[in-house]
């Protein structure tokens, strides 16, 4: 990557896993440095760690200023976002979606919708977020930490395991990518948000929001639940979270719930909150390519009010079309649909 | 682009809590008097322009908005203000999108929150947390304003004001939304004057929020239009903010010399200086709103185009240019031109006083 020793020692942890991933999607996609690239990030607190940092200093040592003005740069999401910019060798518009935990699936979604609107051939993309004290003490304070283990729609889960990471996805148009010969990995078929201003925190019981969201993606990609193969859940393990989503996958999936293999892939990985989207939604790319079904390693009994099948063990199945969920506070949902390159 | 047209404008800034207000302020055009700001372990306070005490603020009886921050209540209160004349003229269910741009975001509930998770995290307040989050604002003015499909929350510099204008018009032009109001807005602590003091040691910290209702409707326009808006102009090792200033400047329609300039000098040699150079050849009318106001932070990016916008709805200018050189991402600008075919729709109170240039 193009940065200096010095550059590199200034990016903190949510930084890195960004720069990571762009990395590796950079790598992947075969593109070279250009100009005029759009960049489209969600996160929800950048470099929160550094925040942190900045406020004890601060408050220790008032009248040091070491490293200080360096926090509150480096604190800045556009700031990591210019870093990413910098070290793959390319330039354009930076665009930062703050929409919480949906924050990632909402920025892949604006970065379809550049392209989708011709103005823009290539999009990066992803989502991320770090651990720190804040965020953690945050989730605690709501008693929405899991004091056992993160079982998503389970009949006796109890909580969310919050974890932290990041995932970046290289957008073109077909055209493109044809040009160029590239490995297609996947199309990104369509994109539905909504919000539920119910209540911050909590979702509207039925999903109402979320089932919008759904039917909206679906439209977009003239496609309905029976052509879903699976459906990655936001499936926090949270007993509202699960049971909204539940009664939302429930009411749009109609008959078709009775066999929509659903998981929700935050029992394995934790909640990575900004970059949760991002990250399943290439978990959605790994199962389209490999023909397999993510599953819920630790579901005990699935909740009742699930009317859908819960996938327990990885499964080989033909996976043409799946559909990924992320929710926020605040009520933003967002829902991606990505189809099979064959 | 289709024809856009600006059909409201709200502010909240150290000069009160409406449009009229700021408008008084920037027409007398003398800096806002300075409070202190008190810094723990320093005798010497930081220096701030606070947004003054509301004296009633109805909203606040909605029942999302109790426990909320400063923050919410100003991107409230302008949001109310500038989408007034859209809700007056459409039935109930017409569809508004609704876009929060923050830098600093939820500084004080953030600070509240840390500071009591330090001292124990096991008393830290829940009601505090949720609060601390950049899309809380957001969803309670979008709670408050009901209809509204499509919420997001954009973070960067300044200058990303512009990129929720630009945005906000992509959501119009594919009828995703009949009205959408464009929100900046911030709060503020002595923490964040604290870190603004390591950039700009003669800055002026303030707080508020500026909003722009923009619809494709001209029957609910104020008599302005969104002319053009420039692409970001992203800083890179290759575009410092110099030239990242200059390339937006060239990328404006070439303005009149009556036009009003509506820049974001702050005083601060520079800080100013990448702006002041892309616009040295300028000698028509420049109003520079963070000069009366103080360094709002996105609060200021959108008091500089209520500003514009409502110097071409009021006149005496045809058209305004807004420069927005940020601090650490980008550089954007628009014009905003006089709509004359319209009928001009004026909220009372907004008809009390000019802005002079």
């Amino acid at each position: 990557m193009r940065l200096t020793p010095r550059q590199v020692a200034r990016v903190e942890r949510a930084g890195r896993m960004l720069l990571l991933a762009g990395h590796e999607a950079w790598t992947q996609s075969g593109w070279q440095p250009k100009e005029n690239l759009p960049l489209v990030l969600g996160t929800t607190a950048g470099g929160m760690s550094l925040g942190e940092a900045y406020f004890r200093a601060a408050r220790r040592a008032p009248h040091s200023h070491r490293q200080q003005p360096t926090r509150a740069f480096h604190y800045q999401a556009q700031t990591q976002a210019r870093t990413l910019a910098t070290a793959l060798g390319f330039s354009g518009a930076i665009t930062i979606i703050s929409n919480a935990c949906a924050s990632g699936s909402n920025a892949i979604g604006h970065a379809w919708e550049l392209i989708r609107r011709g103005q823009a051939e290539h999009v990066l993309a992803g989502g991320y977020d770090a651990l720190c004290q804040m965020v953690f003490a945050g989730f605690d304070s709501l008693q929405a930490l899991s004091p056992t283990t993160c079982r998503p729609f389970d009949a006796r889960r109890d909580g969310l395991a919050i974890g932290e990471g990041a995932a970046v996805l290289a957008l073109e148009t077909l055209d493109g990518a044809r040009r160029r010969g590239a490995a297609i990995l996947a199309e990104l078929a369509s994109y539905g948000t909504t919000i539920d201003p119910y209540h911050l925190t909590q979702p509207q019981p039925q999903g109402e929001g979320a089932v919008t969201a759904m039917r909206l993606a679906c439209e977009g990609a003239r496609l309905g639940p029976a052509d879903i193969d699976y459906l990655n859940a936001h499936g926090t393990g949270t007993p509202l979270n699960d049971s909204a989503e539940a009664a939302a996958i429930n009411h749009w999936a109609g008959p078709r719930a009775a066999t929509l293999p659903v998981s929700s892939t935050k029992a394995s990985i934790g909640h990575l909150l900004g970059g949760a989207g991002a990250v399943e939604a290439v978990v959605c790319l790994m199962a389209l390519r490999e023909q397999w079904l993510p599953p819920e390693i630790s579901i005990g009994t699935q909740d009742p009010a699930c009317n859908f099948k819960i996938v327990r063990q990885p499964e080989d199945a033909r996976v043409n079309v799946v559909l990924s969920n992320s929710f926020g506070f605040g009520g933003v949902n967002a829902t991606l649909i990505l189809r099979r390159w064959a | 682009m289709s024809r856009v047209y600006v059909c409201g404008l709200g502010t909240v800034s150290p000069a009160g809590w409406s449009l009229a207000a700021m408008r008084a302020a920037l027409a007398k055009g003398e800096p806002l008097p300075i409070q202190p700001l008190e810094r723990p372990g320093w005798e010497e306070p930081l220096r701030a322009r606070l947004v003054p005490p509301a004296t009633r603020l109805p909203f606040l009886a909605h029942p999302r908005l109790r426990r909320t921050s400063p923050i919410t209540h100003y991107a409230a209160a302008a949001a109310l203000e500038a989408v007034a004349v859209v809700r007056t003229n459409n039935e109930r269910n017409f569809r508004l999108g609704v876009i929060v741009c923050l830098q600093a975001g939820c500084v004080q509930y953030s600070y509240r929150f840390f500071d009591e998770t330090l001292k124990d995290p096991a008393t830290a307040s829940p009601l505090l947390f949720p609060e601390t989050v950049f899309a809380a604002p957001a969803s309670h003015v979008a709670t408050l304003l009901e209809n509204t499909p499509l919420v997001y929350t954009l973070a960067g510099d300044p200058a990303c004001f512009l990129q929720g204008i630009a945005l906000g018009v992509q959501w119009l032009e594919e009828q995703r939304v009949e009205a959408c109001v464009v929100i900046g807005a911030e709060e503020t602590n002595w923490l964040l004057a604290d870190a603004l003091w390591h950039f700009e040691p003669q800055a002026v910290i303030s707080a508020g929020a500026g909003a722009v209702c923009l619809s494709l409707d001209t029957a609910v326009s104020l008599g302005v239009e969104l002319d053009a808006i420039t692409d970001p102009h992203t800083y890179t090792a290759q575009t410092n903010r110099t030239r990242a200033a200059r390339l937006m400047r060239e990328q404006l329609p070439p303005a009149l010399p009556t036009e009003l300039l509506c820049d974001g000098s702050s005083g601060s040699p520079r800080a100013d200086a990448p702006e002041r150079a892309a616009w040295l050849d300028w000698t028509g009318p420049r109003l520079s709103p963070k000069r009366i106001l103080g360094e709002g932070l996105m609060a200021a990016g959108a008091w500089q185009c209520v500003a514009a916008c409502d110097a071409v709805a009021r006149g005496p200018f045809a058209a305004a240019t807004v420069s927005l050189v940020g601090s650490n991402q980008q550089a954007i600008g628009a014009r905003f031109t006089c709509d004359k075919s319209r009928t001009v729709h004026l909220p009372a109170r907004a008809q009390q006083s000019n802005i002079r240039a």
